[in-house]
């Protein structure tokens, strides 16, 4: 089975900064991936560099076996990603934002999709609300409906809990644990490491551009920690030792 | 090619949303220009024999009211999705750079030809239409409004800011579209700025147009087409080499 991202040297500079100074990952279809580190690490570079959205200066990087950019189509119908910025077009109400993305990735009548992301993301209520008066929390769910409109065999979130309440938070992980369950392929970013700790099977800690820690989240605890540990015991003495 | 429509789609909505300010606004303004101009200058000034300046004047304001709405459109609508953020949703989607040229120009044409249309049927309560070559009317428009819808493109996606797109609006468009014949006839300047407004394709585009009224011009409308649809040919391929190579939109 072709894996769900292949990345192989991959190297990017912004002027003089390092932000990924050789990464090399293997995501197989069906996990549900974690990757961790401090701010400034790389990780949304790596995750804008599987989107298409930064070049990167060398290596490759596979979608399901689509090159990103030989074979950008295949590439990104294959991937669904929530930005980290919240971003939103003010023009436009939720229900309208969804269907324009769909529209994009090629589907034209989508809204029985989307009446169902709207519920699982308890967003129902807000479908004909204009984006510009949704709370921050919302905005962020929102952006998790758009990634989601092409049901993307590899979708990609960068920090999606940040700013949401933790009942929502609760009912947005059973959303994408459900989605993982049904076979896609789930990568995260977050800062919130028990949550890391309970949604990841497997886990990449990066510092600096590299990846510095690579292994199952049970083995992890178990490498870096005397049984009583956390995840965020684990991340702290990674981070001290690769310093 | 649904994305396309789509893109499309959603860059006319957003002009047409706010159609009361992207419309009708300009519309009103191309009004007072009218207004004014055939107000001092129609007894004063003849250009062709048998055209009043009132009725010389209407193609020129038509035109120019086409050029510089279609360059806000693109322009305006790029640069907002730049500042938001939000033009990640369209770098993110697998839509064609060539796709998303033409989606942009598309909608930068139309609310061009909406609000040249617009100026049109109210400035013929004043004089009324000659039509006498229709054809060359659409042409000039169609073209008229890509090529600014195109450079549109290009401001939009090479300022970061508003004041930036701003500038490129005050010391390119504006000279451009004013000094180029849409008030008099350049034969009524001295030879220095006749020959120097032979060097504005903008001429071009309103020479053109205005023939399709009066079936008289400064050049033959097939010059101007050559000029304008050079101007075009290049203009489209230097945006679409920027796009493709992403720039200061993919890192
Ligand atoms: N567009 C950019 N221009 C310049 N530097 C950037 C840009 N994007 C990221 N960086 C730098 O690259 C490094 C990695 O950033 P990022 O990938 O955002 O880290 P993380 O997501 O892990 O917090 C940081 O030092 C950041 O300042
Ligand atoms: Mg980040």
């Amino acid at each position: 089975m072709v894996p769900a991202l292949r990345i192989a040297g991959v190297t990017k500079r912004f002027g003089t900064t390092r932000a990924l100074a050789g990464i090399d990952l293997e995501v197989a279809q069906g996990e549900f991936f974690g990757l961790l580190g401090p701010n400034g690490a790389g990780k949304t570079t790596l995750i804008s560099a599987l989107a298409g959205l930064v070049r990167p200066d060398s290596g490759r990087l596979e979608v399901m076996g689509h090159d990103v950019q030989a074979d950008y189509r295949q590439a990104r119908l294959k991937l669904g990603v929530v930005p980290q910025e919240l971003v939103f077009d003010p023009f436009f109400s939720v229900r309208q934002t969804l269907r324009i993305q769909s529209g994009y990735y090629g589907i034209r009548r989508n809204d029985d999709w989307i009446d169902e992301i709207l519920a699982n993301l308890d967003l129902a209520g807000k479908a004909e609300a204009n984006m510009r008066s949704l709370s921050g929390g919302m905005k962020r769910r929102v952006l998790v409906a758009q990634a989601l409109v092409h049901k993307p065999p590899v979708i990609v979130l960068d920090e999606p809990t940040a700013g949401v309440d933790v009942e929502l938070r609760q009912g947005l992980w059973r959303f994408i644990r459900r989605l993982n369950g049904e076979g896609h392929s789930i990568v995260l970013t977050t800062h919130y490491l028990e949550e890391a700790e309970t949604q990841c099977g497997r886990i990449a800690m990066m510092k600096a551009g590299r990846i510095v820690a690579l292994d199952s989240t049970g083995n992890l605890l178990r490498r870096f920690g005397d049984g009583t540990t956390n995840l965020e015991d684990a991340f702290m003495r990674v981070m001290k030792e690769a310093a | 090619m649904i994305g396309f429509l789509t893109l499309l789609q959603k860059e006319i909505l957003r002009f047409w949303k706010v159609g009361f300010q992207t419309v009708a606004a300009p519309v009103v303004t191309a009004l007072l220009y009218l207004l004014i101009f055939s107000h001092v200058l129609e007894d004063h000034v003849r250009i062709y024999d048998n055209v009043p300046y009132t009725a010389f004047l209407v193609p020129g304001l038509v035109m120019m009211s086409i050029l510089q709405n279609a360059f806000a459109n693109s322009s305006s609508s790029l640069i907002q999705s730049k500042v938001t953020g939000s033009v990640v949703f369209m770098l993110l989607a697998p839509i064609s750079y060539r796709a998303f040229w033409a989606a942009y120009v598309g909608a930068a044409a139309l609310r061009g030809l909406l609000v040249g249309l617009g100026v049109f049927l109210v400035t013929l309560g004043f004089t009324g239409a000659r039509l006498e070559a229709p054809l060359w009317i659409l042409v000039f428009a169609v073209l008229g409004g890509a090529v600014l819808g195109t450079l549109g493109v290009i401001a939009g996606i090479w300022s970061d800011k508003f004041d930036q797109l701003a500038a490129f609006q005050n010391f390119l468009i504006m000279p451009l579209t004013f000094l180029s014949g849409v008030f008099y006839s350049i034969h009524s300047l001295p030879p220095f700025w006749q020959q120097v407004s032979h060097w504005n394709p903008v001429f071009y585009m309103i020479d053109g147009f205005r023939y399709g009224f009066f079936a008289l011009s400064d050049v033959s409308p097939w010059q101007s087409l050559a000029v304008v649809g050079v101007c075009f040919v290049l203009l489209a391929a230097v945006t679409l080499e920027l796009l493709r190579r992403g720039y200061k939109l993919r890192m």
